[in-house]
């Protein structure tokens, strides 16, 4: 039934970011001609990932090799419905975030943008490379070009404090690297190969129980862009970068890359029997289940509404990997289709944050009191995206909140039912405030201003506190986040836009075998 | 009947040396010509050495009798693969460094341009000499030639050059009195000092101790030339003064070079078997893991960009001889062998090359050598920091450049040769890699140039080094990832694996 197809269009998907990246270098001088090719290889990126929708759904399986790096290790890669889901969410989230990019950086007069286009353009690069490489070590390839090209992004703004978060997010994510590739070369040994199959490649043949169970503990360092806990704090640092790249990067594409590998390791490199066998899916879930319960606590604490969102990204990442963990077919639907989902909701938050900053200037939640009056739309949206957090319906994560609560039943572990359960209840005490105070505080009359980062914006903000809009620039702002709300809700109506749900119902179906 | 190709090595060396002397004369009469005949006379030895390499990967080993003598009695020049392999490996950065060091030497040297090219062609005559050899006694000859230029380039500065120049002289001669000593015993049992010859008549007398001794010998003595960890204290000065395309030469080439002569005589004039009955190599491969480790967390503590470089060096050479540690244990293809050695050797070649070479570029525009000295410099001179930062992402072991090539091949032949602790050292140590480069890209590109000194204020808004210069250092940048690719994609893993071959490190299956 499952046939390979040779195509070249994954070597043309990923070929746009990394085209696009170097015009983006030769038209520095000229901004808007810059910014129009990043905007047209995002469009057609999304379109090439797109268009191999239909093939992986009639169960071809598009495999591009280059050549033999070692043997049994090629470099190229082999799309399945798996890879297409983050694929199709990092692609389809770039053309939004790059009009959105638009907007923000020229609104803020941000410096060394074409700096800022091109690390965004490779980081897409390393995110797409990740979705579809066809092994572990394509993959570590794609991985670590992502954590070198998002250094500079973090550290854009070059302050002392943005220059400490740059060196603290390489020093975790390097380490991580490190990790992961000996857990790469150490699964090559012991299996000859490193290819994503579907029932796993590794089995109790191989090594003794402690040397698989060592091996397992080594790729979760090596996932370290999960940000699970203990080995979180590298997140919440990052947020001095500039919006749109907390919003793709730390939303999307570099943290979901961590979690996308995770899934991979647990489904096709060990397979839910080996996993089963070794009892690590209990372990795995445990370290969710905490990872959920405390970084949602941490989240409470936090004033800072991007730091908030941080800690809840860190917590929304965990119930991916408890859904893994839960080694269920519903648990890993869930999984899957939550990566798209998480990304659509809390990109939506992001953008809004953004959006606050730039008209306003304000970056803590206690001085948000009534801006939900002055950026209605806005603050919908971000309504919108914070009740999906939670998991209401008619909201995309209820969807993914229920296929997890299904999980949880269909393994037996109503204890992790329950972790579910708290875990959206604090979701609710954490962002129920930030609506609270945006549409019922009553808005300060003089603000306290501080920073430089003020400076820059006070010309602007006393326009845009009455109405978002009125230039057009923060078009480019507004609707990008409209659009990312909409989708939000449309998800729960159609979790088949996109074909998200469809292919994520073909890659369980794959992983347990005709279920 | 031999074709002209077999004429090659010696002409290599002889043409290297009749323009050292013409150099001399031309200079005397018209300053400018030095450079141009330097640079052709390199240009003629890359294509020549090419046109080598091609022959002996087709037609197998060059044999040269100097004189029409029959060895063991006459000279010999032998070239293989490995010599092949190592001299177009040395006579590109030496290309590279000449053409770059023609506009650098009239801003640093002034005065002295026709003395440093002509022994800057001595130095590339030794260099080639060494590599084509196949006699040991003409072997430390040239070692001689080669290490006696260095000390004369590396001093060419003056004043504190001269201090480093002669640590480095002291114990490089030590270094030779070692190697020579080596050789005396070696003759006194054998009475041989062709390496062939020599590699026929030693196997009945491995159990000899005199034999033995001269092994250590040589270990020893080449520890110093290539500033193999414990012995590496000349380095760091002598790479830190001399002209920056001396220092890409010394830390690109020289110490490399004197790796391919212990490669040599380990592989070819002793053997794998005669390995295998000591436990030196195990030693050895602690001793590198001990230099990777140390190397790294000294070059973290210098302020000097330069001196930091040099410690860098000790570090890698520390990969190198880990892998040659490693190239007996190791069995399976494509890692197997000295693969993985002949590999850095290219690698760490092309990434220190350009390194040195950018840090002689920060010289020549302002005279920056310390670190926190580059703020800003990133906006100010693109190409040149986008040069370094690819060769430091290269030393870091980024994918998919040559150094994370190294990285991963040097991983893989311990994983077989079942040595775990080496896979942990060498990721360690890209993560201290990490530190101390990123502190540099750091400085140049996120760090602003507020500072209270505003030590290149005298460059303007955008002032990149002259064409000449930046032509050398961004090929080497860009090799830095093509080789990435092709190392790989495997494609020239089947010559290294001829070098395997010829030393019986490889199972034929």
């Amino acid at each position: 039934m499952i046939e390979g197809a040779e195509s070249l269009r994954p070597w043309l998907a990923i070929a746009c970011p990394a085209l696009s990246a170097i015009l983006v270098l030769l038209f520095s001088k000229r901004p808007n001609v810059r910014e129009g090719w990043t905007l047209l290889a995002t469009i057609v990126q999304f379109s090439i990932i797109f268009s191999m929708v239909p093939m992986i759904l009639e169960g071809t399986v598009i495999e591009s090799y280059l050549f033999t790096m070692f043997p049994g290790i090629h470099f190229g890669f082999k799309v399945d419905a798996f890879g297409l889901i983050f694929a199709i969410t990092s692609s389809f989230l770039w053309i939004l975030v790059s009009i959105y990019s638009i907007g923000y950086m020229r609104a803020l007069r941000e410096h060394a943008q074409t700096r800022y286009y091109f690390c965004f353009a490779f980081a897409i690069f390393g995110a797409v490379g990740v979705a579809l490489s066809g092994n572990l070590v394509t993959m570590f390839i794609f991985y670590e070009i992502l954590t070198i090209s998002t250094y500079p992004l973090v550290a854009h703004e070059q302050t002392p404090e943005a220059l400490f978060a740059g060196r603290k997010y390489l020093a975790y994510l390097f380490t991580a690297g490190s990790f992961l590739l000996g857990a790469v070369v150490l699964t090559y040994s012991l299996a000859g190969t490193t290819d994503f199959n579907k029932g796993g490649i590794l089995t109790m043949a191989f090594a003794p129980r402690s040397v698989l169970m060592i091996l397992f503990i080594l790729f979760l360092l090596g996932f370290m862009k999960a940000a699970y806990m203990p080995f979180h704090s590298w997140l919440p640092t990052a947020m001095v970068a500039p919006t749109p790249v907390s919003a793709l990067l730390h939303a999307v594409a570099v943290v979901k890359a961590g979690v996308f590998g995770i899934v991979r390791t647990v489904c096709y490199i060990y397979g839910i029997d080996l996993m089963h066998e070794l009892g690590l899916g209990i372990m795995l879930a445990s370290f969710a289940a905490f990872t959920m319960i405390v970084a949602s606590l941490f989240a409470i604490a936090q004033d800072n509404l991007k730091r908030r969102l941080a800690y809840s990204t860190i917590s929304q990442l965990s119930y991916i990997v408890l859904g893994v963990a839960l080694l269920s077919p519903m648990g890993i639907t869930g999984a899957m289709i939550h990566i798209p989902f998480h990304g659509f909701m809390k990109i939506t938050l992001f953008l809004c944050a953004g959006s606050i900053l730039v008209a306003s200037g304000k970056e803590n939640i206690s001085e948000m009191a009534g801006i939900g009056r002055a950026m209605p739309m806005t603050m919908f949206a971000f309504t919108v995206g914070a009740l999906g957090m939670c998991g209401t319906p008619p909201i995309a994560g209820f969807i993914s909140k229920w296929f997890f609560s299904l999980g949880a039943i269909q393994s037996g572990q109503i204890a992790f039912l329950c972790v579910i359960l708290i875990a959206s209840l604090l979701d609710v005490v954490y962002f129920f405030p930030i609506i609270r105070t945006a549409f019922f505080g009553k808005m300060l009359e003089i603000e306290t201003l501080s920073g430089d980062r003020e400076e820059k914006v006070v010309v602007l903000s006393e326009k845009v506190q009455t109405k978002e809009g009125k230039r057009p620039i923060y078009l480019f702002m507004v609707v990008p986040l409209a659009i990312t709300a909409f989708f939000s809700i449309l998800f729960c109506f159609f979790p088949q836009a996109f074909h998200l749900y469809d292919l994520a119902q073909k890659a369980v179906k794959d992983i347990f075998g005709g279920m | 009947m031999q074709t002209a190709i077999e004429h090659f090595p010696v002409l290599i060396v002889a043409i290297s040396l009749f323009s050292a002397i013409t150099i001399l004369v031309a200079g005397w009469i018209n300053k400018k010509t030095p450079p141009f005949i330097s640079i052709a006379t390199i240009l003629a030895q890359f294509v020549a050495s090419i046109l080598i390499l091609n022959h002996v990967l087709t037609k197998g080993p060059i044999h040269y009798w100097l004189g029409g003598w029959k060895p063991p009695w006459g000279i010999e020049y032998v070239v293989d693969v490995l010599n092949a392999y190592v001299l177009v490996i040395l006579l590109f950065l030496g290309l590279a460094c000449a053409v770059y060091s023609k506009r650098s030497i009239e801003h640093e040297l002034p005065h002295k341009i026709v003395s440093f090219y002509a022994i800057y062609q001595l130095l590339i005559t030794g260099l080639c000499g060494v590599t084509v050899t196949g006699d040991i006694f003409n072997m430390y000859v040239f070692i001689e030639i080669m290490s006696l230029s260095a000390y004369a380039l590396i001093g060419s500065r003056g004043k504190i050059a001269l201090k480093a120049s002669f640590t480095y002289l002291v114990l490089g001669s030590i270094g030779a009195c070692f190697f020579l000593l080596g050789i005396g015993f070696l003759y006194s049992v054998t009475g041989s000092l062709n390496m062939h010859d020599l590699s026929l008549l030693l196997p009945p007398l491995y159990g000899n101790r005199i034999v033995k001794a001269a092994f250590v010998l040589f270990i020893v003595g080449l520890s110093i030339k290539m500033a193999f960890f414990p012995l590496h204290t000349w380095l760091p000065d002598a790479h830190a003064f001399a002209p920056s395309e001396i220092s890409a030469m010394l830390s690109g080439i020289i110490i490399e070079v004197c790796t391919y002569a212990f490669i040599r005589l380990a592989f070819s004039v002793f053997s794998v078997n005669f390995i295998r009955l000591l436990p030196i190599f195990d030693i050895l491969c602690w001793v590198a893991g001990i230099a990777i480790i140390m190397g790294s967390i000294l070059a973290m503590t210098q302020f000097n960009l330069k001196r930091m470089l040099a410690y860098s060096s000790v570090a890698n050479m520390g990969y190198i001889m880990l892998a040659v540690g490693l190239s007996t244990s190791a069995r399976n293809y494509p890692w197997c062998g000295l693969t993985p050695a002949l590999m850095h050797i290219l690698n760490h070649a092309l990434m220190k090359g350009c390194l040195f070479l950018v840090a002689g570029a920060f010289i020549y525009k302002a005279d920056l050598w310390d670190i926190t000295e580059l703020r800003g410099l990133g906006r100010k001179m693109p190409y040149t920091c986008a040069a370094f930062v690819i060769a430091a992402i290269s030393m870091i072991g980024v994918p998919p450049s040559v150094g994370f090539v190294s990285k991963l091949y040097i991983i893989f032949a311990s994983l077989e040769a079942k040595k775990f602790a080496f896979v942990a050292i060498l990721l360690v140590s890209s993560l201290l890699n990490l530190i101390y480069f990123w502190r540099v890209i750091e400085t140049m590109y996120m760090k602003g140039e507020e500072g209270e000194e505003h030590s290149h204020a005298s460059i303007s808004s955008k002032d990149e080094i002259p064409l000449s210069m930046l032509i050398p250092v961004l090929t080497l940048a860009s090799l830095c990832i093509v080789m990435g690719v092709l190392w790989l994609a495997g494609i020239t893993i089947p010559a290294l694996n001829k070098v395997n071959a010829m030393f019986g490190l490889v199972v034929i299956r």
